[in-house]
């Protein structure tokens, strides 16, 4: 008896038409990149559901831990390969429910007896399996319609294959099946989840933050990079560009007054992700931005600051409450990064009135005594392009 | 000179001797400072941290000065943090003093305390444990290895027993840690460890802990996540990672006990202190009317070094509480050697105690 096999029933790919086939390959490769630490992992892709095959019992176990990060499955369940005997079948059948919580719990068995040279018909095999299960575990009772527990057993040519548990998946759609975009990375809370949000919609993303040294320090970016590192770990790798924000930031601050120079910063912040954009293929700029809860993401300033661009802005967070953000953000383990407290570009300069309601002809009126344009170029051209995941050498190994 | 004596301390490895320096001369920056020097150092006090943690298999690690403030942060801090849930606590009779001056210091607060006694074998009597237990009992503390004896305590069967109820169960293990091997599953709420029991450097234990947030005893500036203040010394954290990563257990420490034993058991006036379920690397024995200081004296003449029953009571006159407890016969009780093996004890080493002591015992015998 060996868990051998993980059968994984997907996401909504399943009502995608005709690109069906390229949400499931997008899907396959998003796992062999997951596991790519692992042994060969032998991938079986069907119509409806995908198999993951390996003769290392660790690995899976390192599958199933790691699988439910993994977007565009709805849920998966670790199948069980015993040999053609009901004796083998029923020790299998109580070693599986016995990882379930079965206490007051519904069953049943059903059973496929593909092999039709089995010794046993249908009725004999599921009294057999059905008694010594529910002999074992008294918590269960047994249900016939939508039980809570339901053991899958399917006899075939050379072995069977019992299968109960089953595991929710993240849901969403496959990373990469919904085009490339670039998320605004500031090393707050609420940008990491806009990013977790739309890889849950397939969305691949490139990184972008804005670097201000020296009024920005060493932890400051420290945090970043480690945002960076989480946002890769969905079965998606990254590229985190660093813009050298400084000198932009230095001439906002000379050409506007005070209580619009955030407006202002964050027009030129818009500027700079465009050009990168252009650089890397993406189709959209991602931003953290919640309506309300601060004074750069009033309906005003979102209009202020958008109009220097076209390209789509998208904003899945507008709409949550911070509550939810931090809920999320929890949840995908970026919380304790973002919570340090270190400055970023955007807490330092922060004048003490920021206009709640700017308007766009005066920030133009300001900005339109000197051009940006060639500040804006040095700081794309300057960039640091880090990739992500990061390689896991541990800089002290030796020493440790 | 062959030192016999590494339950009392352990000579620093040269691997670990070599972090601690290089992480001095290249890591010396504070953790907590903002640049580049700070930084790193708190890259590496964290792979430190992980490394140990993982080693343990415990969740959280919290740096000390060590086992006995670990001891302290364990009993202290986890009964001023719940002390809403419940004012009692278990612990035994053989304990060391870091953690029965700790309860002592507690019952004078108004906690409840139960001390349980121990058998000759130094073992407590697990459905006394049981009856003990209470709702409103907050920890149970009790040592893995015993430093004086080696009685080796059951952690299993402590967790065991603990399972479904809200008691936290600390585990003293600086005299186990690297020597007798402790399985995952066994693992409790909160370990202490110290890294000069396991040729790493003296002024640096460590409390790992799991689902338990203990008070912090030391308060300053909010080092380690609050719970120990103090400017963290990175280059021992580095140091006891490395420490504990070499430590292992020596297979022959059991064949060493076993001929030891033999060899006491040809003298009709030496007991044999520690129970045959002790831990392979204490070995303690007494002989009859003889005080346990002119035994480590007489062995130093002859360059052997062993120690009276602990190297922290072996200054005072008393007799060791964990002798007495034991019930060891009085015309024994101060008459009480320990052994205690180390990495560096070799078969050599216990053929020249063998030795050694033939002939002080004559010469004792003989006044």
């Amino acid at each position: 008896m060996k868990t051998n096999q993980i059968l994984i029933r997907y996401g909504e790919l399943s009502t995608k038409g005709k690109n069906r086939s390229s949400f499931i390959g997008r899907l396959r490769d998003n796992i062999r990149h997951t596991f790519s630490d692992l042994g060969k992992l032998q991938i079986q892709a069907e119509r409806d559901r995908m198999f993951i095959n390996s003769d290392s019992e660790e690995d899976l176990e390192q599958v199933i831990a790691r699988l439910p990060k993994v977007f565009g499955i709805q849920s998966f369940s670790p199948v069980t390969e015993t040999e053609l005997s009901i004796e083998a079948m029923k020790k299998a059948a109580v070693a599986i429910i016995g990882k379930m919580d079965t206490e007051g719990k519904s069953f049943k068995v059903s059973v496929r007896r593909a092999n039709k040279q089995f010794g046993m018909e249908k009725p004999e095999i599921l009294q057999a399996i059905g008694s010594s299960v529910l002999s074992t575990y008294s918590g269960l009772s047994v249900k016939m319609k939508d039980p809570d527990i339901e053991l899958k057993v399917e006899i075939r040519e050379k072995a069977a294959y019992m299968t109960a548990e089953v595991i929710a998946g993240a849901g969403g759609l496959p990373i990469g099946a919904g085009g490339k975009a670039l998320l605004m990375l500031s090393g707050g809370l609420d940008s990491p989840v806009a990013g977790y949000h739309m890889l849950k919609r397939g969305v691949r993303l490139e990184l972008i933050h804005f670097f201000s040294p020296p009024f920005t320090n060493d932890r400051a970016k420290e945090k970043v990079l480690d945002l960076a590192d989480k946002l890769s770990q969905f079965g998606s790798s990254v590229n985190l560009h660093i813009i050298p924000f400084t000198k932009l930031q230095q001439e906002v601050h000379k050409q506007v007054p005070d209580n619009i120079t955030m407006t202002s910063t964050r027009r030129m912040m818009m500027r700079v992700a465009d050009k990168v954009l252009e650089q890397t293929d993406c189709k959209a700029i991602i931003t953290g931005e919640s309506l309300g809860q601060v004074a750069s993401q009033t309906l005003e300033s979102l209009y202020a600051i958008n109009a220097v661009t076209t390209t789509p802005v998208l904003r899945p967070l507008i709409s949550t409450d911070k509550l939810e953000i931090i809920d999320t953000a929890m949840k995908i383990g970026t919380h304790d990064i973002s919570i340090r407290p270190f400055e970023d570009c955007c807490t330092i300069f922060t004048p003490a009135n920021p206009k709640t309601k700017p308007k766009l002809e005066k920030v133009e009126y300001y900005e339109g005594f000197v051009s940006f344009d060639e500040l804006i170029q040095e700081a794309v051209d300057h960039r640091e392009i880090i990739k992500f995941p990061r390689a896991k050498k541990n800089e002290f190994e030796d020493l440790l | 000179m062959i030192y016999l004596d590494n339950s009392a301390t352990t000579k620093p490895k040269k691997e670990v001797m070599d972090t601690f320096i290089k992480a001095n001369e290249d890591y010396y920056g504070n953790p907590a400072s903002l640049h580049k020097l700070g930084n790193t150092a708190e890259n590496l006090l964290e792979s430190a941290r992980r490394q140990i943690a993982k080693e343990l298999q415990m969740q959280h690690v919290v740096f000390t000065s060590g086992g006995t403030e670990a001891n302290n942060l364990a009993i202290l801090g986890t009964a001023q943090a719940y002390a809403h849930r419940g004012r009692h606590i278990i612990t035994a009779v053989t304990e060391h003093p870091s953690v029965l001056k700790s309860v002592d210091q507690l019952e004078a607060r108004g906690f409840e305390i139960t001390r349980l006694p121990v058998d000759p074998s130094g073992s407590i009597d697990l459905d006394h444990l049981k009856t003990s237990l209470r709702n409103d009992t907050i920890l149970v503390t009790l040592m893995q290895v015993n430093n004086e004896t080696g009685a080796v305590h059951p952690v299993s069967e402590f967790k065991e027993i603990l399972q479904g109820t809200r008691t936290f169960l600390h585990i003293d293990a600086v005299q186990g840690i690297g020597k007798i091997r402790m399985r995952t599953e066994d693992m409790p709420d909160l370990l202490t460890i110290s890294a000069h029991k396991i040729h790493g450097l003296k002024g640096s234990g460590v409390l790992a802990f799991n689902d338990v947030q203990p008070e912090a005893i030391v308060i300053g500036g909010g080092q380690e996540s609050g719970y120990r203040s103090g400017t963290v010394p990175v280059p021992q954290a580095a140091a006891f990672a490395k420490a504990l990563r070499l430590a292992r257990p020596n297979p022959e420490w059991g064949l060493w006990n076993k001929t030891l034993r033999e060899f006491f058991g040809q003298f009709e006036d030496i007991k044999v202190i520690s129970p045959e379920s002790a831990a392979p690397h204490i070995l303690s024995a007494a002989m009859k009317g003889v005080k346990g200081e002119i035994l480590v004296s007489a062995l130093q003449e002859e360059s052997i070094i062993v120690s009276t029953s602990s190297a922290c009571s072996s200054k005072n006159k008393e007799t060791s509480h964990v002798i007495k407890a034991m019930g060891v016969p009085a015309a024994y009780q101060s008459g009480v050697i320990r052994l205690s093996f180390g990495a560096y004890t070799t078969e050599q080493d216990i053929a020249a105690f063998q030795h050694a002591f033939k002939k002080v015992h004559a010469i004792i015998k003989g006044v």
